[in-house]
């Protein structure tokens, strides 16, 4: 049951890079598209999700001796359906106006994939403490992706960064980083927008994990000053 | 577990697999059912406050003294497409009526208002509610989407308008009217100045009626009790 420390290693680089549910995975895309109008509504967004995929991910590794495999489907969605109710409810009563703007996205983590497909293909094989920080992990990578899509949204719709953190901290305002006379560009805030944004994004990681792997496979010409660490097994 | 021997073994399988999901429904829908009564109390004064929020920007809370969300009445089916109205009083005193009206065709649907007119005749104020009008181009009808115009936004121009101006002069310019509207987005200022004006002329020409109902009375079209 323990957790060795490659194995820890290679879960945070799984979630935050290697198999990052915005940029390698490609799931989870419906509220990466709808809510990265801003930065403050993306990284909102995304940290809602953590807390859902943590938690739904302790709750269903810990229940997976009692879920039958044939009905695990159900159960799994069950957990996952109630776990998202209690978070929606829950900002309504203590983060109304931040409620009002996520507004129909939190239900629908419900229906996020990355949600069930790591209750399936990791929570209902693994330990409880594996699980709880694969789904932190994975929400995590989801919320970085979402912060920089909907940073760089934000900066070239608008030409603001922060707009709307006063509804989570009060008396906090946006930054204007193109100043006052920004003319605006429309495009990057509507839904078209989102699709070039994140095929940058997705463009970058494949240029960088090329680059790193060319780099790899000619060790000759540049040799590693340092020992590289075993690679974690492969799932 | 007699009667489960009895039974074949798909149907074992199915029952079993049945009650397994039974027993997780019932035990996650309690965590609902708990969570829910929890933040009942929550949400509902949350809710109040959203609507205070707008509330307080058409009509200061210093000009009434009653609870105004309590006293409310509400004119089901009116041609004006006019909500819920809230009467502010100052002890016996008739301040002025805030109330709900709808835009059903904004750019993009319903635009949601909230509208005060004071005792002096006078419109104290209109805001925007929920609404869907295009970022950058129409959204300018909400105050702090209108990014240009910060010390005066284009909401602003309703302030202190007669509110026995006629029908026809509520809309803007373009179509005749009296209201200013910004080049490129003439749909969603069209919408909203029109329902405002619609709203307006229903709820002052019921003025009186409308202060003397009952709280929560559903009233008709003529602001009567049926």
């Amino acid at each position: 049951m323990a957790m060795n420390f490659q194995h820890f290693k290679g879960c945070v680089r799984d979630g935050l890079w290697r198999h990052n549910s915005g940029l390698a995975q490609i799931l989870g895309l419906c509220p990466i598209l709808a809510i990265s109008t801003s930065m403050v509504n993306a990284v909102s967004l995304g940290l809602a999700t953590v807390v859902v995929m943590a938690i739904s991910n302790l709750v269903i590794s810990a229940l997976r001796r009692w879920i039958a495999y044939e009905i695990r489907i159900p159960a799994f969605i069950l957990i996952i359906a109630a776990l998202v109710t209690v978070l929606d409810l829950a900002f309504n009563a203590y983060l109304h106006s931040l409620y009002l703007l996520l507004g129909i996205f939190i239900p629908l983590i419900t229906t996020n994939c990355i949600v069930l497909a790591r209750a399936e293909a990791f929570a209902a094989k693994n330990g409880v403490f594996e699980s709880t920080l694969d789904g932190i992990m994975m929400g995590l990578g989801l919320v970085w992706v979402l912060g920089l899509l909907g940073a760089l949204r934000e900066l070239i719709s608008n030409g603001t960064l922060f707009s709307g953190i006063d509804m989570i901290v009060p008396g906090l305002s946006a930054i204007q980083v193109f100043g006052e006379d920004y003319p605006g560009f429309l495009l990057a805030s509507l839904p078209p927008g989102a699709f070039f944004t994140l095929a940058l994004l997705v463009a970058g990681f494949n240029a960088i994990n090329t680059h790193r792997a060319a780099k790899k496979a000619a060790p000759a010409a540049t040799p590693p000053t340092t020992p590289t660490a075993p690679a974690p097994a492969a799932d | 577990m007699k009667l489960l021997d009895a039974l074949p073994p798909a149907w074992r399988k199915a029952v079993s697999c049945a009650c397994g999901l039974v027993a997780f429904t019932l035990v996650f829908t309690a965590l609902m059912a708990f969570t829910y009564e929890m933040t009942r109390e929550r949400i509902d004064a949350a809710k109040d406050e959203q609507q205070m929020r707008l509330i307080d920007e058409v009509l200061p809370r210093e000009r009434y003294d009653n609870t105004l969300l309590a006293d409310a009445v509400s004119a089901p089916g009116n041609t004006a497409n006019v909500g819920r109205i809230w009467r502010a009083r100052r002890g016996a005193d008739a301040v002025a009526l805030v109330f709900e009206a709808f835009a059903d065709d904004g750019y993009g649907g319903r635009i949601e208002l909230i509208v005060g007119i004071g005792d002096d005749g006078r419109v104290t104020g209109v805001r925007v509610g929920a609404h869907h009008e295009t970022p950058g181009l129409g959204d300018y009808i909400e105050p702090a989407k209108d990014r240009r115009h910060q010390n005066k936004p284009w909401i602003a121009q309703f302030e202190g308008v007669d509110a026995n101006l006629p029908k026809a002069r509520w809309t803007v310019k373009k179509d005749g009217g009296d209201f200013d509207y910004r080049a490129g987005a003439t749909v969603s200022p069209r919408a909203v100045t029109v329902a405002v004006g619609r709203g307006v002329l229903w709820v002052n020409k019921h003025r009186a009626a409308l202060f003397e109902a009952p709280t929560d009375a559903k009233l008709n079209d003529e602001a009567r009790t049926e």
